[in-house]
């Protein structure tokens, strides 16, 4: 590039930038004909820094290019400088508005890996959590999804909701956001006795809630006419491009991985998958407000098959470290503390693979160990990408507050997208 | 089951179609993995994902390993890179990871972005962040780094920041990543 001075600065940059476009908007956008214009980093309704390079025609969206990477943190490079038990705790980082899900994507490749066991109480704590992240992160996609479109009273109802669930994070792990809660070989902590009432009480609170924001959205004319026709996602189009979850399920295609290969004792749970019909903003809209309900029924049914007394994590000592109280008596029980605290545990020089359902869609792990404590790589594929790269054919010919609408309704966390 | 046909066994189909494309194949907890020669990848998946009885219609991932290790070499690994492609058979509830060695001093692979279009992006932050290109990509632009950022990330000789120890074994290494101010 040529360098720029204080006059010609803005010149030289355009025309660095026009070239590198050729092939990716139309021709039109050379002559003027069109207008390219900047949409982000910084607009609110972006969802965090997503810029999306705009070819506009009048109103209309000619072309779309979506340009990500502004939260980019290296998390994935920074696991392979760290212990397998260290890496859980970046992991939050990433998707932080689930970050139970991250935790359990990376904990069941490592427990693949290992091949390490994980008791059946452990599991049900693990799907209780997972089930609060899903209602925890559906929460924020409403409020915020609403407030985009203009509905402003749905936000703040929301976040009330979701202030209840960041309590019980906090109960359960001693954090609210960053839970780090899922570790390999179960979880953390057994829970606190003050949990489970806890728990039941919401369950009770918080079903007449999602009727509130029903009442307030699904018949709403207004929000009909925002979302319904908008950013249609055929089901072959969806597949095609990597959509997942409730993105391809608003599509009407009928996969959940929590059904279709279950993880966690997911098959002995009871619950609906629900499916759109025509693809567009308000189908998947109406997909999670029902994906919140079925979560309502599976942590139900969670609480009432978790055995009071039992293990919460496993007991393969060169794995996971040993109860505290142990310390004090059995030299054995130090000695694994030490290592497992330090050094860390080995993992063998061999590659797993492991997807599960978030509430954003599949998230997938690809863990390559090196023999040694720490990973060769790390690679999670993320919804929230696969989306935004989608996001081009979904937003064809539609006009730019359409956009808004339909960054809203698939549901992106920037720093998912970026790692 | 009516209506479906009977499975496949991957391996022995690829196998018997493209006798040249599978190099290898390993079975770790439960998981195949098939070896494809470099050449043959976009036919392997065009195979795999239209054949009656494997029908990998979804493309979970594409990921990409190095294999340098820390005092040169990758081992008993026959290229410096992989790439791993993760397909997903949504008919028969079942996976398959692809494996394609690219050697270090020419690390070009065919896209299938004909195939699966949503390998846009994840091949795009491959070429990104590990510096293997994909003849024929649609949109070769840098996704996550700036458009003007020297070297791949993810690459096992990149440092991790800038605070590797120095010591007299390493220390020309370490300054050449240095961003010293340039003339």
């Amino acid at each position: 590039m040529a360098i720029a001075t204080a006059k010609n600065e803005q010149v030289a940059r355009w025309e660095g930038n026009i070239e590198e476009l050729r092939g990716l908007v139309s021709e039109r956008a050379f002559t003027g004909e069109t207008m390219l214009l900047n949409m982000g980093p910084h607009h609110p309704s972006t969802h965090g820094v997503l810029r999306v390079l705009l070819e506009l025609d009048g109103e209309q969206i000619v072309s779309c290019l979506p340009d990500v990477g502004y939260l980019h943190t290296g998390i994935e490079k920074n696991m392979e400088h760290k212990t397998y038990e260290k890496c859980v705790t970046l992991t939050d980082r990433m998707d932080y508005l689930a970050p139970m899900s991250n935790n359990m994507a990376f904990c069941l490749a490592v427990e693949k890996l290992v091949d390490l066991d994980v008791p059946e109480r452990a599991q049900i704590i693990r799907v209780i959590g997972l089930e609060l992240t899903r209602i925890n992160s559906h929460l924020v996609w409403l409020g915020t999804h609403a407030l985009d479109l203009g509905a402003m009273s749905v936000f703040l109802y929301c976040f009330r909701e979701r202030e209840y669930i960041l309590e019980m994070f906090e109960i359960l792990s001693g954090q609210r956001m960053m839970t780090s809660y899922i570790r390999p070989g179960g979880v953390w902590r057994d829970i606190p006795p003050e949990f489970m009432p806890k728990l039941q009480q919401f369950l009770e609170y918080f079903p007449p809630r999602i009727d509130d924001y029903e009442k307030l959205l699904t018949n709403n004319p207004l929000w009909i006419d925002r979302t319904q026709g908008i950013g249609i996602i055929e089901p072959e189009t969806a597949l095609a491009w990597g959509v997942s979850g409730p993105s391809l399920r608003g599509s009407g295609i009928n996969w959940d991985l929590r059904k279709a290969m279950p993880y966690s004792g997911y098959e002995q749970y009871d619950f609906d998958v629900p499916v759109g019909e025509h693809g567009d903003v308000y189908d998947r809209f109406l997909v999670r407000i029902r994906e919140m309900r079925e979560s309502v029924k599976i942590l139900r049914q969670a609480a009432a098959r978790l055995p009071a007394k039992g293990p919460f994590r496993s007991n393969n000592r060169k794995f996971v470290p040993p109860p505290r109280s142990e310390l004090g008596q059995s030299m054995e029980a130090v000695i694994h503390h030490f290592k497992l605290w330090t050094e860390g545990f080995s993992a063998p020089d061999q590659e797993v693979f492991v997807a599960i359902e978030s509430p954003r869609g599949e998230v997938s792990v690809y863990l390559h160990g090196t023999g040694g404590n720490r990973p060769r790589r790390v690679h999670y594929k993320t919804p929230s990408f696969m989306h935004i790269g989608a996001l081009p054919v979904m937003t064809q010919g539609h006009l730019i507050a359409d956009l808004v609408a339909i960054i809203g309704s698939i549901d992106i966390v920037l720093g998912d997208c970026d790692r | 089951m009516t209506g479906i046909p009977q499975a496949l066994d991957p391996a022995a189909a690829v196998r018997a179609a493209l006798p040249e494309a599978v190099q290898d194949v390993i079975e770790f907890r439960g998981e195949t993995t098939l070896v494809i020669a470099r050449p043959h990848i976009v036919a392997a998946c065009r195979f795999l994902r239209d054949t009656r009885g494997l029908v990998y219609n979804y493309l979970s991932d594409i990921s990409a390993v190095d294999y340098l290790e820390p005092y040169g070499g990758w081992g008993d690994r026959p290229e410096r890179f992989a790439l791993a492609y993760h397909l997903l058979s949504m008919l028969y509830f079942r996976r398959l990871r692809l494996k394609v060695y690219v050697p270090e001093d020419d690390p070009v692979v065919d896209t299938v972005t004909p195939v699966w279009p949503g390998a846009n992006w994840l091949e795009r932050e491959i070429a990104d962040m590990m510096g293997i290109r994909f003849a024929g990509h649609p949109d070769p632009r840098r996704l996550m780094m700036p458009e003007d950022w020297n070297g791949h990330p993810h690459r096992r000789d990149y440092p991790l920041g800038y605070e590797t120890i120095m010591f007299s074994f390493n220390v020309d290494e370490i300054m050449k990543h240095k961003p010293f101010a340039k003339e």
